[in-house]
């Protein structure tokens, strides 16, 4: 009946005989050919859970791009509201630290990617330990940085906020909008890459355990795009709050 | 002998609080949002029985203005966005598209879980004395001036906002990457295309609400001046903001429902679609279209008039897609086998309700016209029509269709024609009146009104209890049914589809031999040339 339906209305499932059919009969008992450890019962095979795992992180940084889209809107309204103002405060922020950091995330990216070769082309654990271990290392010390930025600005009092010193500045008002946009989305850039190393130390102790292989390497591919997600966003942030004006005053 | 599906695959509240299947954690949903529901009425409640009479009698005017932001948030936030998604959607998308499970199992379990925690978190709210800025949270109210718990709110309805973007992000992988051979897209159910589009708007859209509430709650705890003007900050700047996400968050609402709906006329009818792929593509014109038309919020917000313009018209374009939908209904119950059980009178419930709803709609997106009726009761009753006559008469709808798959029972269908019908008469008795006296002149958010607008809110109040008898009546034969139902067959409905080949309550793993599709969904065949192929 089922045969028969199936070859008259569409529609539909296409099964072979229930009778002949041993999967049928038994719900929940499989035949099937042997798999990776690593498959999941859902998919069909490695490859369509690799490419779930990499679409599935490329949507969620679309999200993210939104999740920092509303700061960036902000950011975009009050800069043009107030250019001076902003010039006047970004001018305050160290080129030197912030052109250091840059350089640094970019260099992490780097040996992110060196990671997911070593995982994509079988090295040894201890390789892809090391490339994800210095990764870990470069976002560390992108972080000690930002603190010692910070804490400048709180002995500054240049923080928003009920201590904000408006003394020393033209524009006090728009000045603490860019203070106030430069913690926002710095802190929520920091936090992204704290939660990016919660994900690397996971990494590498599945790493360490030789997890990792030709055949199965997404969640080092995938940690892999979040982390360059984070980096371009500081790729974004460091000219427009660190560079505003900048050509006017130094050429 | 009991055959093992995915009810009776595992027993104990461990199996279920720690499931990865996506239908044990659609009933996770179902009993959770039913609870929402619940919470969210009792405010309605309230509120209705405050209005009853012209003076602010029964509340205060701060404790009804808690009372209705306690209505909104919870409604919009968790009953309407993820009722039909994570519900039906949660069930149904993997079956309909003939996958094992959603793509990420443990993430859909995980956006339950955070949906929980955000949902304590306002409960938490309300229980310690409740928000008061309605469920717009507009600034510089919310930040600078509101006396209450508008922190522990915001970060109720931030957290709950990732479970939202999880199930989308979930769909659309799901929807991509694991349809069952054969499944082409234009083979897709048309209540597939609807989650797609939905997932659409919910990875895009909820990512910004939740930047702009989090700002909001930094704002207020830490004394920044983003949106606070003193400081040089711009409130409309939240507006725009939560709007871009919060216009869009209506179709959220709204096209999961037009996905059932799409099923259930067609399954009534017993014809196949017409128009198939403009009732898809129409999903997608909506997803795209409702992003850009969130400005008509602001035409009395000191937006630019050309700005309104825009605004204007792209509002009045996004009422096209939504109109080809009606019509394409229309025309695939004309001249079809039509049967009115109950889930057919809900969705015809619908497409009469969404079509006032949507129409009323234009009346707000001409801006001359928006600033006689902004603000009053008109708005209220337009936005009901849409989220209740229209995404709450979908849910119903759809929980009635696929309740036998879901229990393996049958509801009493009696029962279940006359809660239909109460429901759509209380709906009406409740909300059109307000139509009436907003147009009038009444201002929404008052507890407290002009004698001459009585007449039309005892009328309003009479509807709501009206409207939550027939809400009850489902919910006792739902009940009753799970015990002393009759059982149901594969297809109790004589639907055709694929998840109807399966058994009810489907098997653990929903499809025992994977299905290799040949065709579209349904493929009814005219009685006529049903005999020649038999």
């Amino acid at each position: 009946m089922l045969k028969g339906h199936a070859e008259h209305f569409p529609g539909s499932i296409h099964q072979p005989p229930l009778a002949s059919n041993v999967d049928a009969i038994q719900p929940g008992v499989h035949i099937e050919h042997p798999h990776h450890p690593k498959l999941q019962h859902h998919f069909d095979d490695m490859g369509q859970q690799a490419e779930a795992s990499t679409l599935g992180m490329w949507v969620f940084l679309v999200t993210e791009i939104m999740f920092f889209g509303g700061l960036f809107m902000a950011y975009l309204l009050y800069r043009w509201q107030s250019p001076a103002a902003f010039q006047e405060a970004s001018a305050h922020l160290s080129i030197g630290w912030g052109g250091f950091n840059t350089a640094v995330l970019i260099f992490s990216s780097l040996t992110m990617a060196l990671a997911v070769r070593a995982a994509q082309t079988s090295e040894s654990s201890r390789t892809q330990v090391g490339w994800i271990l210095i990764t870990m290392f470069l976002g560390v010390v992108f972080l000690g940085v930002k603190a010692i930025e910070y804490t400048e600005k709180f002995r500054d009092h240049i923080v928003p906020g009920p201590y904000f010193d408006a003394t020393k500045w033209e524009h006090p008002a728009g000045v603490e909008m860019f203070y106030s946009l430069y913690f926002c989305m710095t802190g929520l850039h920091a936090l992204h890459m704290i939660i990016g190393l919660g994900i690397m130390t996971w990494l590498a102790i599945m790493a360490s355990k030789r997890t990792f292989n030709a055949e199965y390497y997404t969640p080092v591919e995938v940690a892999g795009l979040y982390w360059h997600f984070v980096d371009i966003v500081w790729i974004f942030l460091f000219p427009l709050l660190y560079l505003i004006g900048r050509h006017y005053h130094h050429g | 002998m009991e055959t093992l599906n995915y009810l009776n695959d595992g027993h104990g509240l461990a199996s279920w609080l720690l499931t990865k299947d996506h239908k044990r954690i659609a009933i996770l949903y179902l009993i959770s949002i039913t609870g929402f529901f619940a919470i969210g009425g009792f405010f309605a409640m309230l509120v209705r029985l405050e209005l009853l009479t012209p003076a602010g009698d029964l509340l205060s005017a701060e404790t009804y203005n808690k009372v209705f932001t306690m209505h909104g948030v919870v409604m919009v936030f968790f009953f309407l966005i993820p009722s039909i998604p994570a519900v039906l959607g949660n069930f149904m998308v993997p079956i309909m598209i003939g996958a094992k499970d959603l793509a990420f199992p443990r993430i859909n379990l995980l956006s339950w879980y955070i949906y929980i925690l955000g949902g304590l978190f306002t409960l938490t709210a309300a229980l310690s004395g409740g928000v008061d800025t309605g469920w717009t949270f507009y600034t510089p109210y919310s930040t600078a001036a509101a006396n209450s718990h508008v922190i522990t709110a915001a970060l109720g309805i931030f957290i709950t906002g990732f479970s939202s973007i999880l199930t989308g992000l979930n769909f659309i992988v799901t929807i991509h990457r694991m349809r069952a051979p054969g499944m082409t897209w234009f083979r897709l159910p048309l209540f597939i295309w609807a989650h797609y589009a939905t997932s659409l708007i919910m990875i895009l859209g909820t990512p910004v609400v939740a930047i702009t509430i989090l700002m909001v709650a930094a704002e207020r705890a830490l004394h920044l001046g983003i949106f606070d003007p003193a400081l040089g900050g711009d409130p409309v700047l939240f507006q725009h903001l939560f709007w871009f996400y919060s216009h869009p968050a209506v179709y959220i609402m709204i096209l999961p429902a037009m996905g059932v709906v799409s099923e259930i006329i067609q399954a009534f009818s017993r014809k196949n679609i017409f128009g198939y792929s403009f009732i898809a593509f129409s999903s997608l014109a909506i997803a795209v279209i409702g992003f850009l038309v969130w400005g008509h919020h602001l035409f009395v917000a000191g937006q630019s008039v050309y700005a309104g313009m825009l605004f204007s018209i792209l509002s009045f374009v996004v009422a096209i897609p939504s109109a080809i939908k009606v019509f394409n209904w229309t025309a695939t119950i004309y001249k079809g086998s039509v049967s009115f059980d109950s889930p057919m009178l809900y969705a015809a419930g619908f497409i009469g309700l969404f079509t006032i709803g949507g129409l009323t709609g234009l009346f707000l997106a001409a801006m001359g016209l928006d600033i006689h009726v902004h603000d009053t009761y008109f708005v209220v009753a337009h936005f009901h029509y849409i989220m209740v006559g229209g995404a709450i008469m979908g849910y119903l709808g759809g929980l009635h269709y696929w309740w036998p798959k879901i229990t393996g029972r049958l509801y009493s269908e009696p029962w279940a024609r006359v809660a239909a019908v109460i429901v759509f008469i209380g709906f009406n008795l409740t909300f059109f009146p307000q139509f009436v006296a907003g147009y009038l002149g009444m201002p929404r958010r008052y507890h407290a009104y002009p004698p001459e607008f009585q007449v039309l809110n005892v009328l309003s109040s009479a509807g709501a209890s009206i409207l939550a008898v027939g809400y009850l009546i489902p919910f006792t034969y739902f009940a009753y049914s799970l015990f002393k139902g009759e059982k149901a067959d594969n297809d109790p409905w004589g639907a055709r589809g694929l998840e109807w080949e399966i058994p009810s309550p489907p098997p653990t793993e929903n499809f025992t031999v994977s299905p290799i599709v040949t065709e579209g969904t349904h493929q009814y065949v005219h009685p006529s040339q049903e005999a020649k192929l038999a």
